[in-house]
């Protein structure tokens, strides 16, 4: 137990906590996104994200940015942040796409149980995992340092700088897109009214299965930008990165009430100050002890997560 | 009944047929060994070949194939070959491959295992086979006390290694605050407890990492906190790299010292030029341009790339095993009672190995290397005590 450096550092791991947390929050919106529609767990996700990582780190390679290239002006960075974005975007919404139509909708097709579904998402998972690491060699990838880290202001005393400001913003401001999108446009109110009830939705003219891929679509596009954040948070990659990532994202959505977009924003917020906070106190290895224990507690109280589901319901 | 017959009768013939088959499979096997070479004696290499660890293995994979080739180029009529065990320098997987080595009869001695984890499970099978081992990497002390008859360790080991890291950290960086890390893996972990204990009171704080963790905020923020002149990691470059990476992102400039286990090139990819410099890696390996002789021009000439880490380690361990069977000893057992006793110059050092497998104290050289311009270059040679 080490009070005393979280005593001195609260704001501090806070700080942290809520960067590492924006970025589960968007992957987490991937789950809950499908989760609300499909009553499906897409395991695959966390492989969404991994191409993202690498889509972005292959941008930044062809743009001529390599791991020892000097910090660009703010300008072009801006750019390559940009670029990077949209790549990342279109990879990891193609790469969510495929598995729609390769491993998810012949079964659906064919009525399979929902087990099965379970099975043919880790099998997706492994593929893409383990091709991309037979591709890289299973090496980390560095990527350039765009971002030169520079203390902004300081938060009580915990300092912050502009990467997290970055990450957190950019973060925010993509879940309140997606919030608007969902709530307020023609698009949205089929994926709510599929959510509510498939039948009758397709009774009302919704396309059911055009939802579905627009659903996987942008909990691809939010994992890529999700991916672009982390590569200029973590300045590495690898093969097996969505693997963690995609446990803490999927523990995160359920926190916040699986199939609820903003418990997904709370529950990642959360988890990530919650991770911080455990490996602060008892040690590096005791993070994710503390943050599953930390979601086993909520459940148990809270069985349907800290918001509760709500896509379908008619609250939204 | 007659089903009875039928399936008894059907068994024996199958079983007539599998005999037979393994019968056929064993003479051309025989006639193809005999005619090209009549001894068929073999060593394996037992590590990483793939797998984000890979390049030491590869290393040491190249510096025996280097041995092997020059001894086979002098004895035509009874060449030994390499068998290549790819463990992916991974525990779980390593006991079928130590099984598999363990039942060929043929294969008498083992450069590796390359790793300390995997060696702690390899070993027992590899030992109780009788197969010769000597490592030309695994650098835990506990693998020498352990009791398996057939070890050898061909370097020294991070009871050497440790504490020379922190008369380096101390006499040379002149560190007065040192954080410590490791990875809670048998060779990390081993390696960080002995920089402690020799280091006392000038650690301040200590935290361990999680194999294949990518996101260090927690603990930069910790270091941070800390401000530590010297930073050592006791682990694998696989997480050196993103650390170091991340450690700077944030500011902090204290120096990065890690032991063998974190040098090689990828440090550098990984982390980025600007990041890895100044970095010290210790090693009880000695720098390849410092070996004499034809070695660096011959391992350049068979793999395409310079000597790295542990290849002149490894290019001597195979040595040892060849001269052994050389001179007649072509059992596990007459093998390990000629690396038990042998004693002789090798590129390295001079070999001569104690009781329990170790390299004579006198033997062991720890030498300090910096990263300088993006390259990493020998700093010097750690002085004893």
């Amino acid at each position: 137990m080490n009070i005393d450096f979280v005593v001195n550092n609260v704001w501090e791991l806070i700080v942290t906590g809520l960067t590492q947390g924006s970025i589960y929050a968007l992957v987490a919106l991937g789950y809950t996104l499908v989760y609300g529609v499909l009553k499906l767990i897409n395991f695959a996700h966390s492989e969404v994200f991994m191409v993202g990582t690498f889509a972005s780190w292959l941008t930044w390679n062809w743009l001529g940015l390599g791991v020892d290239t000097k910090v660009p002006p703010m300008v072009q960075v801006l750019g390559y942040v940009v670029i990077a974005m949209a790549v990342a975007a279109v990879a990891a919404g193609a790469t969510a796409l495929v598995i729609e139509r390769v491993a998810y909708r012949p079964l659906r097709k064919r009525n399979a149980p929902s087990l099965i579904f379970l099975i043919t998402a880790i099998g997706a998972s492994l593929v893409l995992m383990e091709a991309v690491g037979i591709i890289v060699d299973r090496q980390p990838r560095g990527m350039p340092r765009l971002v030169q880290p520079a203390a902004q202001f300081d938060f009580f005393d915990a300092t912050v700088y502009n990467v997290q400001i970055v990450i957190v913003v950019s973060a925010l401001a993509m879940m309140a897109a997606l919030d608007f999108f969902i709530k307020r446009t023609k698009w949205g109110r089929g994926v709510r009214a599929v959510a509510q009830n498939p039948e009758t939705a397709s009774l009302m003219g919704v396309n059911r299965d055009r939802i579905i891929m627009l659903i996987f679509a942008l909990g691809g596009i939010l994992a890529g930008f999700a991916a672009v954040l982390y590569c200029l948070k973590v300045g590495s990659t690898t093969y097996d990165v969505g693997f963690n990532l995609g446990i803490a994202a999927f523990a995160a959505a359920v926190l916040g009430g699986i199939g609820n977009l903003r418990g997904a924003l709370l529950g990642g917020l959360l988890l990530g100050v919650v991770e911080n906070f455990g490996a602060g106190l008892f040690g590096n290895p005791w993070r994710q002890v503390v943050s599953f224990l930390v979601l086993v507690l909520v459940l148990l109280f809270r069985p349907n997560g800290i918001l509760g589901e709500s896509l379908g319901r008619a609250r939204v | 009944m007659r089903q009875r017959f039928v399936r008894v009768a059907g068994g024996a013939a199958l079983a007539a047929a599998m005999v037979a088959s393994a019968a056929a499979c064993a003479s051309s096997n025989g006639g193809e060994t005999a005619a090209a070479n009549k001894c068929g004696y073999k060593i394996a290499f037992f590590g990483a070949l793939t797998g984000g660890n890979a390049i030491l293995g590869i290393n040491i994979r190249d510096g025996a194939k280097l041995a092997l080739k020059q001894y086979n180029d002098k004895h035509k009529d009874c060449t030994v070959d390499l068998v290549e065990k790819d463990s992916e320098g991974s525990a779980e997987k390593a006991p079928p491959l130590a099984t598999a080595v363990a039942g060929d009869s043929k294969i008498l001695g083992v450069v590796g295992p390359a790793f300390s984890g995997e060696s702690k499970v390899a070993n027992p099978i590899l030992s109780s086979a009788g197969v010769v081992i000597l490592t030309a990497s695994a650098t835990n002390p506990a693998l020498a006390t352990s009791g398996w008859k057939t070890f050898h360790r061909g370097l020294g080991n991070d009871a050497s290694q440790g504490p020379a890291a922190a008369r380096y950290i101390k006499n040379t960086l002149k560190a007065q605050k040192v954080f410590v890390i490791d990875d809670a893996s048998e060779y990390g972990k081993g390696l960080a407890d002995q920089v402690k204990q020799t280091l006392g009171t000038a650690v301040i704080g200590s935290d361990v990492i999680q194999e294949k963790q990518t996101d260090f905020s927690a603990l930069v923020a910790k270091i941070q906190a800390a401000n530590p002149d010297a930073i050592f990691h006791g682990g694998y470059v696989r997480e050196g790299a993103p650390f170091l990476k991340q450690l700077r992102g944030a500011g902090v400039k204290a120096t990065y010292v890690a032991g063998d286990g974190a040098k090689t090139d990828d440090l550098i990819s990984g982390a980025g030029k600007d990041s890895a410099e100044g970095s010290i890696l210790t090693c009880p390996c000695v720098p390849g341009d410092k070996v004499e002789g034809s070695f660096p021009a011959d391992y350049k000439a068979l793999s395409g790339r310079d000597p790295g880490t542990y290849s002149a380690e490894a290019y001597d361990a195979a040595n040892i095993l060849l001269k052994g069977i050389e001179a007649g000893n072509t059992t596990r057992a007459k093998l390990n009672d000629f690396v038990s006793k042998y004693e002789g110059q090798g590129i390295t050092t001079k070999f001569k190995f104690q009781d329990n497998g170790e390299l004579d104290p006198n033997s062991v050289a720890v030498w300090a290397y910096i990263v300088k311009n993006g390259q990493i270059v020998p700093d010097k040679e750690i002085p004893k005590a």
